[in-house]
C-alpha cells in the first residue's frame, strides 16, 4: 500500500507526459491539417504604395502588376514551377450574385488553373477551370459549397446553370471544395467564386492589370531565394528603388512552416522536460521507499547472503522489485493518459471539425519510449538501495535487531 | 579441515580500535564436534563469523578444506558459503513470508536448482527432522524448537562440510535445547563438522571438544576425555549459587 502511494509519483509523471504530449500533438495536427494541402514552396505577391522616391516619382505612388510582368517571369525566371496571376472582384457592398429570385454576396477571383496546384481545391461536382477556358475567355465559373446552398434549391444540379455575377452571366462548370484553411483574400473559402483570369480582365474592364500572383519554386530552389529574386526583377520593371522594402507585399509559406515547426518542436521539448521532471520526482520517491524497504529487510537480506545468495542475486531482486513498482505505476499512468486522450478525441470529434485542436493521440513510438524510460528509471531507482543493501556486511545485517 | 594461524581482528570504533582477536591458532578436523565458549566480549562470535566467511580477518591465515580464505570477492565467498557452510542462528532467522519448505529450499535456489526438485529435496530434509506435517506452515505458526529444526534443515540442504551454530539453543528452553543438540549430534555422526558457540556449560558439555576463549585468545581446549573433569568444574561452579 505504502509502496503504491509512492509509486503514484511515477504514475503522475507518466500521466502528465502522455497528456501533454497528446495535447501538443493535437495542436500540431489541428494547425497542420489546415495547411498541409498547401504547397509549402509557394510565395505570394501583391502591391503596396511605394515608400522611397525614385526615378522622378514621388514616394507614396500607387502601382500595379500587369500581364507583361507575368509574361516576363514565365520566359526568363527558370526557377518558377507554377505561376498564377489573380484578380480580385470588386469589394462591393450588397449582393453581387443573382439567379432568379435568389441573390448573395460572394468573393470573386480571376485565376489560372495553376492556382489549384498551389492552394489545393478539389471538384465535388463538374470540373475545375482549365487552360481552354483561359484561352477562349469563356464565361464559366467554379463555385464554393456555400454558394451552391445559397443560389440553388436542394434538389437542383448547379452544373450548367447560369449565375449573374456583377452584371455578367457565367455558367457553372464545377462545385469546388477547399482543401486548406489558408485564405488569401476576404471571406470564407466556401463563399468563393472563381472565374478564368482572362475572362475577368475582359468582362470587367481590368485591361492588363494583375492584382496578385502566386508562384512555386522548382525543386532544389528555396522559395525564399526565388521571392527575393522576383522582387528585384519587379522593382526594376516598375521603376521602384531596390531599397524600397514596402512597395511589394509578399508572403512565403516556407517561412511560416519553419515558424510552425520550431513552435511545435518547442512544445514537444517542453512536454518532455516537464514530464521527465515530474517522472524524476516520482522515481526519487520510489528510490526512497526502496531504501526504507531495504532497511526493514536488512536481516532477511543478511540471512540470504549467509546461506549463499551472491550480491548479484540480491541486487537483481531489489532492482526487479523497483522496476516492477515503477513499471506498474507507469503502465497505469500510460493507460489512463491514453484513455483520457481517447475520450477527449471523441468529444472533439462530435463537436464540429473546424477546431485548431484535433485528434489528440500519442504515437506508438512515444508509448514505447516512455515505457523504456520507465524501466530505466526503475533500474536507477533500485540500484542505489541495492548498493546500500550490499554494502552492509551480512553479519551486521543478521545482527540488526529491528 | 579448518586451520587458523595467528588470526588477528580488530574493529574500528570511531577513533578507538577494539582488538577482538589477538592471535588465534586453531585446528579443527573433519568430523569434530566443537563448542566455543567464553564470556561476552571474548571474541567467540567474531571467531565464528570469520570461520563462516561472514567477516574478514586482519592478519594471519585461514585455510578451509585446503583453500586460503582471504580477500575473496563477495561473489566467491557467497558461493563458498553456499557449498561449504551451513548456518544456524540463535534467533533462527527464517524468512517470515516463506513457509517451512520454501525456507529450507532457499540455499538450493541460489544454486540454481529448479523449483520442483528443490522442493522435493526440502521435503526429504523436513521429514528427516520430523517436520513433514509442518512443511506448509509459516515460521510464526511454529514453536521455537520447530523453527530451529527448520533452520537446521536449511543449513543441511546444501550438503555442507561444516555447520556453524551461533547460540543455537539461546532462545530455547532446556528440553528443546537438548532436542536440538541431539539433532546436531546426529548430524555430526554423519561426518559433518559441527561448531557451536554457546555460553551454556551443559550444552558445551555435549560436544566432543570445548574451546574456551578469553580476551581474544584461546584460554584452553578441553578434549573429549577431559570432559568429565569439566563437568565437575561446571557443577562445582554451580554450587555457590
Amino acid at each position: 500500500m505504502r509502496s503504491f502511494m509512492t509509486a503514484f509519483g511515477v504514475f503522475w509523471g507518466i500521466f502528465m507526459l502522455i497528456i501533454m504530449s497528446g495535447a501538443g500533438k493535437a495542436l500540431e495536427n489541428g494547425v497542420l491539417e489546415g495547411v498541409k494541402a498547401f504547397a509549402t514552396n509557394s510565395a505570394f505577391f501583391w502591391t503596396e504604395r511605394t515608400s522611397v522616391a525614385y526615378a522622378g516619382f514621388q514616394r507614396g505612388r500607387r502601382w500595379e502588376y500587369d500581364n507583361t510582368d507575368i509574361q516576363y517571369i514565365r520566359e526568363n525566371v527558370k526557377d518558377v514551377e507554377y505561376l498564377s496571376p489573380r484578380l480580385f472582384g470588386w469589394q462591393q457592398s450588397g449582393n453581387n450574385t443573382v439567379r432568379g429570385e435568389r441573390s448573395g454576396s460572394f468573393q470573386m477571383y480571376g485565376d489560372y488553373p495553376d492556382y489549384f496546384k498551389i492552394d489545393r481545391w478539389t471538384p465535388i461536382k463538374g470540373r475545375l477551370i482549365n487552360e481552354i477556358d483561359i484561352l477562349g475567355n469563356r464565361k464559366v465559373c467554379n463555385i464554393g459549397e456555400r454558394v451552391v446552398e445559397v443560389m440553388f434549391a436542394k434538389d437542383e444540379d448547379p452544373i450548367g446553370q447560369y449565375l449573374k455575377i456583377s452584371g455578367v452571366y457565367f455558367q457553372v462548370v464545377g462545385v469546388i471544395h477547399a482543401e486548406t484553411q489558408i485564405n488569401i483574400g476576404d471571406g470564407k473559402k466556401e463563399e468563393t467564386i472563381i472565374i478564368p483570369f482572362s475572362t475577368m480582365q475582359r468582362a470587367y474592364n481590368y485591361g492588363n492589370v494583375v492584382h496578385f500572383f502566386s508562384v512555386t519554386s522548382q525543386k532544389g530552389t528555396k522559395v525564399s531565394d526565388l521571392e527575393d529574386k522576383l522582387k528585384r526583377i519587379l522593382k526594376d520593371r516598375h521603376k521602384i528603388a531596390q531599397e524600397d522594402l514596402q512597395a511589394i507585399g509578399s508572403f512565403n509559406i516556407e517561412k511560416e512552416f519553419v515558424k510552425f515547426s520550431s513552435l511545435f518542436l518547442g512544445i514537444q521539448a517542453l512536454t518532455w522536460i516537464v514530464g521527465i521532471g515530474t517522472l524524476l520526482a516520482g522515481v526519487i520517491g520510489v528510490s526512497n521507499i526502496m531504501l526504507v524497504i531495504i532497511k526493514e529487510r536488512t536481516q532477511e537480506i543478511g540471512i540470504q547472503r549467509a546461506i549463499g545468495a551472491t550480491p548479484a542475486v540480491i541486487i537483481k531482486h531489489i532492482v526487479a522489485e523497483s522496476v516492477f513498482l515503477t513499471v506498474m505505476a507507469g503502465y497505469i499512468g500510460l493507460s489512463l493518459g491514453v484513455g483520457v486522450l481517447e475520450i477527449l478525441n471523441r468529444v472533439l470529434e462530435s463537436g464540429g471539425d473546424k477546431l485548431f485542436f484535433r485528434n489528440p493521440h500519442v504515437s506508438l513510438a512515444m508509448g514505447l519510449s516512455s515505457l523504456a524510460v520507465l524501466v530505466l528509471a526503475g533500474i536507477v531507482a533500485g540500484l542505489i538501495p541495492a548498493q546500500r543493501a550490499i554494502s552492509i556486511k551480512p553479519i551486521d545485517a543478521i545482527r540488526d535487531e529491528t | 579441515m579448518i586451520r587458523l594461524n595467528n588470526i588477528h581482528k580488530s574493529y574500528e570504533m570511531g577513533n578507538n580500535s577494539l582488538h577482538v582477536l589477538k592471535g588465534i591458532d586453531l585446528h579443527i578436523e573433519q568430523g569434530d564436534f566443537v563448542s566455543i565458549m567464553g564470556s561476552s566480549g571474548s571474541g567467540k562470535s567474531t571467531l565464528l563469523n570469520i570461520l563462516g566467511m561472514l567477516d574478514n580477518y586482519d592478519t594471519g591465515t585461514y585455510h578451509l578444506a585446503g583453500n586460503l580464505i582471504a580477500n575473496m570477492s563477495e561473489k566467491k565467498s557467497a558461493q563458498l558459503r553456499n557449498e561449504m557452510v551451513g548456518f544456524v542462528f540463535q534467533s533462527f532467522n527464517l524468512i517470515s513470508f516463506k513457509n517451512a519448505m520454501e525456507n529450507v529450499a532457499l540455499p538450493l535456489y541460489y544454486k540454481g536448482v529448479p523449483r520442483k526438485k528443490r522442493n522435493q529435496i526440502a521435503m526429504e530434509y523436513l521429514e528427516k527432522l520430523g517436520l513433514k506435517e509442518w512443511a506448509s506452515h509459516m515460521p510464526n505458526e511454529m514453536s521455537g524448537g520447530q523453527k530451529q529444526r527448520v533452520a537446521i534443515a536449511r543449513a543441511l540442504i546444501s550438503k555442507p562440510k561444516i555447520i556453524l551454530a551461533d547460540e543455537p539453543t539461546g532462545a530455547l528452553d532446556s528440553a528443546t535445547s537438548y532436542e536440538v543438540m541431539n539433532i546436531l549430534k546426529e548430524i555430526n555422526q554423519e561426518g559433518i563438522t559441527v561448531i557451536i558457540v554457546t555460553h551454556e556449560h551443559d550444552i558445551a558439555a555435549m560436544t566432543s571438544q570445548i574451546i574456551r576463549l578469553n580476551d581474544g585468545l584461546i584460554h584452553e581446549i578441553i578434549r573429549n576425555g577431559e570432559l568429565k573433569k569439566f563437568q565437575k568444574e561446571y557443577i562445582h561452579g554451580l554450587e555457590p549459587a
